[in-house]
């Protein structure tokens, strides 16, 4: 391959070559070397793309992260991860991308329902991967990191459910970044098919030293009724980058929900797309916390292709010190897609004057019978809220600390699974522990 | 004595409220003060609860004999005095039930007793809610969230019960109650009526006065007290309205 601006990592994937996974698969292969062909021709996002225009890359450009092949799983202490795992669940542990089955659970599948890591899969891969793989994320994405991640991926989760399933507890995808200054990329890919229902959960970690880059993809296919639950938790350290894509389609009257819970990393991009059918319904959830010099960004889009469809988005940001928060939603409604509903809102506090959001809601209408709204709101902590709290004798750090909590825990608060809510709650204390907030309390 | 307001003056920005407010409340009395919209009734109310927002440019305020103008809010709070809203504040995000353990442990501290055993708290606040006709599950909702405005106001009843303050002043607590919701809150606040507990409730209308009967009946207006009087002030009030009182201001003047 002749060397175009990426030359040290078109090095770095000819020695990878053998040992990525797939790599006696045609199809994989010939997947991989296109991307690194689009990926050393376009590089990181940069800026002067309309949809990279508040979250500048450069770092991690410059930063030359090298795609790791090596798993640290050593390093990942198990009682440590275990505060992140829910207890009711197949859980699937992917250390520095790669999969670990000592500290993994897949037991007692049903029969016909497929969880599985990536790289087990494409030993030898079904028909159906071959035919989805890179379909969904390829309608609607095609900027650097998704070809960055097809290119590099390590390992992943193949989830298959077959038609009329449903799933009676939640597939777990736990990631640890354990080493610094690399790169490590996830690829999952998720089939539900008609009328299959199942939950998946996504918790992105890192330890303390780790600066690295962890980019993870997920591709989902929703058939006809069939409805997807997607949480992410993202709670790596204060160093680490990150890039998350989760690209949905979402069939005839099928169903999607996701919770996105940014609130870790230095550098946190999260992508959620969701392109609906005809009766189709999504539903996106998120809170982003930036402390310190955070950035993260949420860019959601959802395009409604089919009439009947139903969206809602509801994201909150809570913004402090010199951090920085980006929302972008960005919701297309096709000219046959009639009788859409979408609401979307995005509501920010920003608790330092060196905060800053960017929120940006889009409505892009090409059909003359629907319902859109959208709604934006940035704002500091009410007053008359502090008072009420004073005056039943609570001090006014407490109290402005309990309503900050409160505006991010709305969201935490209303998540249906409850043990993801749990995991989620005490991420979110740790957040804030001079809040002084007690959860034997809540 | 338990409340003593002596010629107190109170601006909100350039403008004067409050002008020469003069009241006093021993222990045990229940003060119900009336007058006419805008008069400042409400200002009084903050002022006393310790919000900020409000030059107090004259007078003195001393509550069982300490200066209640120098202690925070959250002093004031814990020494046991308590506002009921008039408009109670939403709070999603936080259960009820959290605000109502932190309030009380907040005071308990303050009063170097230990936190609250989490099983009597929970039967205590059983007992309370029930009295207050109110079902249990808005312990566990956002604070005031979606609550209806009687909800709001039974609630506001319920942290007073809880906390078991010396001085209450409710600020309209009657308001937009049904007839039935206006007895329940009126048995709540008599529940709590002792010998040492003072209460302040600003009114509109004579109806809650009949369930909760006053010591004295005060007339707020222009930012002044203006007429004094015993629980039969009230009476002659909803019979006349103030319109008589300002006459007879007007001619005094
Ligand atoms: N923050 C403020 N800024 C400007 N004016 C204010 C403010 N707060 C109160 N006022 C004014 O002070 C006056 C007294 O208001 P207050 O709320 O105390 O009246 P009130 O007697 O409680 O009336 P109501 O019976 O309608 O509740 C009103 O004219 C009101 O507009
Ligand atoms: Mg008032």
């Amino acid at each position: 391959m002749s060397p175009g601006p990426n030359p040290d990592y078109c090095e770095h994937f000819n020695a990878l070559g053998e040992q990525l996974p797939g790599a006696g698969s045609a199809w994989v292969n010939h997947a991989r070397r296109m991307a690194l062909a689009q990926f050393d021709q376009q590089g990181f996002p940069s800026p002067r793309d309309e949809d990279w225009r508040y979250t500048n890359v450069s770092a991690i450009e410059k930063k030359r992260f090298k795609p790791l092949i090596t798993s640290g799983d050593a390093a990942a202490d198990a009682d440590w991860l275990n505060r992140y795992r829910l207890t009711d669940a197949w859980s699937l542990v992917f250390v520095d991308g790669r999969f670990s089955a000592r500290l993994s659970d897949i037991h007692d599948l049903p029969e016909d329902v497929t969880v599985q890591a990536m790289s087990a899969a494409l030993a030898n891969p079904p028909a159906a991967v071959e035919a989805e793989f890179g379909r969904v994320v390829g309608q609607t994405s095609r900027h650097g990191f998704v070809s960055f991640n097809t290119a590099f991926f390590t390992d992943g989760v193949l989830l298959h459910v077959p038609a009329d399933t449903v799933l009676s507890r939640p597939v777990q995808i736990i990631h640890v970044a354990s080493q610094p200054e690399a790169a490590t990329n996830l690829r999952n890919l998720v089939i539900l098919e008609c009328g299959a229902q199942a939950a998946l959960v996504e918790t992105h970690l890192s330890m303390e030293s780790a600066g690295s880059l962890a980019v993870s993809i997920t591709e989902a296919v929703i058939r006809e009724r069939a409805q997807l639950d997607g949480y992410l938790l993202h709670g790596a350290s204060q160093r680490a980058f990150r890039f998350g894509g989760f690209y949905v389609d979402v069939g005839t009257a099928g169903h999607f929900t996701h919770t996105n819970l940014s609130l870790g990393g230095l550098l946190v991009r999260n992508e959620i797309h969701v392109d609906l059918a005809e009766s189709g319904q999504c539903a996106l959830d998120g809170l982003f916390v930036g402390q310190g010099r955070r950035h993260v960004d949420s860019h959601t889009r959802v395009r409604h292709r089919g009439a009947h469809g139903t969206s809602r988005e509801n994201y909150r940001g809570v913004l402090s010190d010199r951090s920085r928060g980006v929302f972008q939603g960005r919701i297309v409604v096709e000219p046959q897609a009639q009788k859409t509903d979408a609401q979307m809102n995005n509501r920010n506090l920003l608790l330092s004057d060196e905060a800053e959001i960017d929120t940006k809601p889009q409505l892009e209408i090409h059909a003359d019978d629907v319902k859109c709204a959208h709604g934006v709101a940035v704002g500091q902590l009410d007053p008359e809220s502090i008072f009420y709290l004073e005056s039943r004798g609570v001090d006014p750090v407490s109290a402005r600390n309990m309503l900050t909590f409160a505006f991010a825990n709305t969201l935490v608060d209303g998540i249906s699974l409850a043990g993801f809510r749990d995991i989620a709650q005490d991420a979110l204390l740790a957040l804030f522990p001079e809040a002084g907030i007690r959860k034997d309390w809540l | 004595m338990m409340l003593d307001i002596e010629n107190l003056h109170a601006r909100v920005e350039d403008k004067p409220i409050l002008q020469g407010i003069d009241l006093q409340v021993s222990p045990g009395e229940v003060h119900a003060i009336m007058g006419p919209n805008g008069s400042g009734k409400s200002t009084l109310s903050h002022v006393l609860a310790g919000r900020s927002g409000y030059g107090v440019t004259g007078g003195t305020v001393t509550y069982r004999g300490q200066n209640l103008l120098d202690m925070a809010p959250e002093e004031r709070a814990r020494e046991g005095v308590f506002l009921a809203f008039q408009y109670p504040v939403e709070i999603p995000g936080v259960s009820n039930i959290y605000l109502l353990k932190a309030a009380l442990n907040a005071q308990r501290k303050h009063r170097g007793e230990s936190e609250v055993d989490a099983m009597d708290f929970l039967r205590l606040v059983k007992e309370k809610i029930r009295s207050l006709d109110l079902d249990e599950q808005f312990l566990y909702r956002g604070v005031n969230e979606g609550f209806s405005g009687g909800e709001k106001k039974r609630n506001e009843i319920l942290q007073m019960a809880i906390l078991e303050p010396k001085l209450c002043i409710l600020d309209e607590t009657d308001s937009g109650l049904d007839i039935d919701a206006l007895k329940v809150v009126a048995d709540g606040v008599n529940a709590l009526r002792t010998a040492e507990r003072s209460f302040i409730l600003v009114t509109h209308y004579q109806r809650l006065l009949d369930y909760i009967k006053p010591d004295f009946v005060h007339v707020l207006a222009q930012g002044r007290i203006v007429k004094s009087g015993d629980a039969s002030l009230a009476l002659e009030l909803e019979k006349k309205g103030y319109g008589w009182i300002e006459q007879e201001m007007a001619a005094v003047a």
